[in-house]
């Protein structure tokens, strides 16, 4: 009997927290479509969320794409490795790649960031004070950071396309003697919009995602300084597995025919 | 009841199994001040919570200016928001912005009002709390706690609120700052002609700021009466209170060595 107790207690807490979870989205998406608008705290955010990992994004980007470079050469045949590396590269970085790792790698930047910093508010009641002080909380703090991200996910995701591709382009004709040309003109040849698209669709949701986790735990962050270091971690943890599971879902999808 | 601005008729709330307020009733006439009084996590900060729609209550009405606010959709809700100023017990000041800016934020985000108009009343409200301009110019974090409470006095006043909640308005504070910011808070209550409601357990706070006091012991409002009768209100709860003696009725659970 205690067996049973225990998992019916795990279920109740878990759908507790979907419920939350639902119920935050509900009033966050809510928020968006109504005014008064801070488009300033939005472009203030797009800065922190966008601008700032671009660096983190682009050396991850770089370095995935020679790797992916190297094993694609290695593991196939010396027939054709000039046309199959250079495809195999540009796919699997627009696809996949780009679009999961840049996701991954902004996820533990700014989650992690925007989970401190709400929760921290919220354990030194600045939360409560926005609302005696005639301000949505929501409006005023999760809008702005859920809107920012959404929009500047994709574009981080495109540049690390951009980056992606040229770091298997360094490898190819640096260390696998490729010739440059030849090497442009298959990846050309290949790449079809859909391809970045289906990326560049990814990436929205994954900042949507990336935000959401960030100001969710941030929210209901309780108990001082310890709490926010759980909100920070639960944060970056939910939304990672989050991206992964909903990358293999928006794949299934987009490349089902 | 025609002269109440604030009334709470049988308010419950529980957390878990934990029950916080447990049938609360209390008053606030029109312009009077209002002490709850009680040790610490009888539900004082909870029930202010309640009022100001941060913590919905599970059972229970209340009314401010005879209409209940429990029942009342978001837009009524912020309305009457509007009417509301509170001092947080750590201030809860936004870190990220400037003195001023805090001080007119309400006026700012809630009212849409310009930012010079608000600074120049911000800096107003920063003199009348004995705070001169340049102070406005600094960021919370590079305040002592008595300046903070005294921006935090500042930005309740702002906007000119008919109702101000103090919350521990002297907590952590030395005597001698804590009786300026006693005097600051009569003067500036007395100039707006607000209703107050604060709670505390700083006696010498009760006696400069209260018209009325109550008493709250495990959730319940257990003794009420103008100030001057607190030293002879023949209630053995209130009487251990107000002069701190461990022996009494009001048993902590504390293991004796």
């Amino acid at each position: 009997m205690n067996f049973l107790a225990i998992i019916g207690r795990v279920v109740l807490a878990l759908l507790a927290e979907i419920g939350r979870l639902s119920l935050f989205i509900w009033q966050s998406v809510s928020h968006v479509f109504r005014p008064p608008f801070f488009w300033r705290l939005v472009a203030q955010q797009m800065m922190r969320i966008g601008y700032f990992s671009l660096p983190v994004v682009a050396l991850t980007a770089f370095f995935t794409g020679g790797a992916l470079a190297l094993q694609i050469y290695y593991g196939g045949n010396e027939f054709n490795s000039e046309s199959i590396v250079a495809t195999i590269v540009a796919l699997g970085i627009t696809r996949e790649l780009g679009p999961v790792l840049g996701g991954l790698m902004v996820a533990g930047r700014v989650s992690a960031a925007i989970a401190a910093e709400l929760g921290t508010m919220r354990v030194t009641e600045q939360i409560d004070a926005l609302t005696t002080l005639s301000t949505n909380p929501y409006k005023y703090l999760v809008v702005p950071r859920v809107v920012a991200a959404v929009l500047t996910l994709p574009l981080l995701v495109f540049v690390a396309d951009i980056i992606g591709i040229m770091g298997g382009f360094v490898v190819g004709t640096q260390s696998l003697d490729f010739n440059a040309g030849v090497y442009i003109k298959n990846t050309a040849d290949f790449l079809k919009f859909d391809d970045v698209m289906s990326g560049l669709i990814k990436a929205g949701v994954f900042g949507f995602i990336i935000a959401t986790m960030g100001c969710f735990h941030g929210f209901n962050s309780k108990g001082g300084a310890q709490g926010v270091g759980r909100a920070t971690t639960n944060a970056v943890v939910t939304a990672s597995i989050l991206i992964l599971a909903a990358n293999y879902v928006m794949t299934s999808l987009l490349f089902a025919n | 009841m025609s002269d109440a601005k604030i009334e709470l008729r049988n308010v419950h709330k529980r957390f878990g199994s934990k029950v916080v307020l447990d049938g609360i009733n209390l008053t606030v006439p029109k312009g009077q001040s209002l002490v709850v009084i009680g040790g610490s996590g009888t539900g004082k900060s909870v029930m202010i919570k309640c009022v100001l729609g941060i913590i919905r209550p599970d059972r229970g009405e209340i009314f401010v200016d005879g209409k209940n606010v429990l029942k009342m959709d978001q837009g009524q809700r912020e309305a009457v928001l509007r009417k509301f100023g509170m001092l947080f017990q750590g201030a809860a000041l936004f870190d990220s912005l400037a003195v001023w800016e805090n001080v007119a934020f309400g006026l700012i985000q809630g009212r849409r009002m310009k930012r010079k108009a608000a600074r120049e009343i911000a800096i107003e409200k920063l003199a009348k709390v004995g705070l001169g301009p340049e102070v406005g110019e600094l960021y919370p974090a590079e305040l002592s706690g008595g300046m903070q409470k005294r921006v935090g006095l500042a930005r309740a006043i702002a906007a000119d609120p008919e109702i101000i909640f103090f919350d521990e308005p002297t907590t952590g504070l030395d005597p001698i700052t804590a009786d300026v910011i006693n005097e600051l808070i009569v003067d500036r209550v007395k100039d707006l002609g607000a209703t107050t409601l604060s709670i505390t357990h700083d006696m010498s706070s009760v006696r400069k700021i209260a018209d009325r006091v109550a008493m709250i012991y495990k959730g319940k409002i257990i003794w009420e009466g103008p100030r001057d009768r607190i030293d002879d209100s023949g209630n053995d709860y209130v009487d251990q209170f107000i002069h701190g003696r461990a022996e009494g009725p009001i048993g902590m659970d504390v293991l004796k060595p």
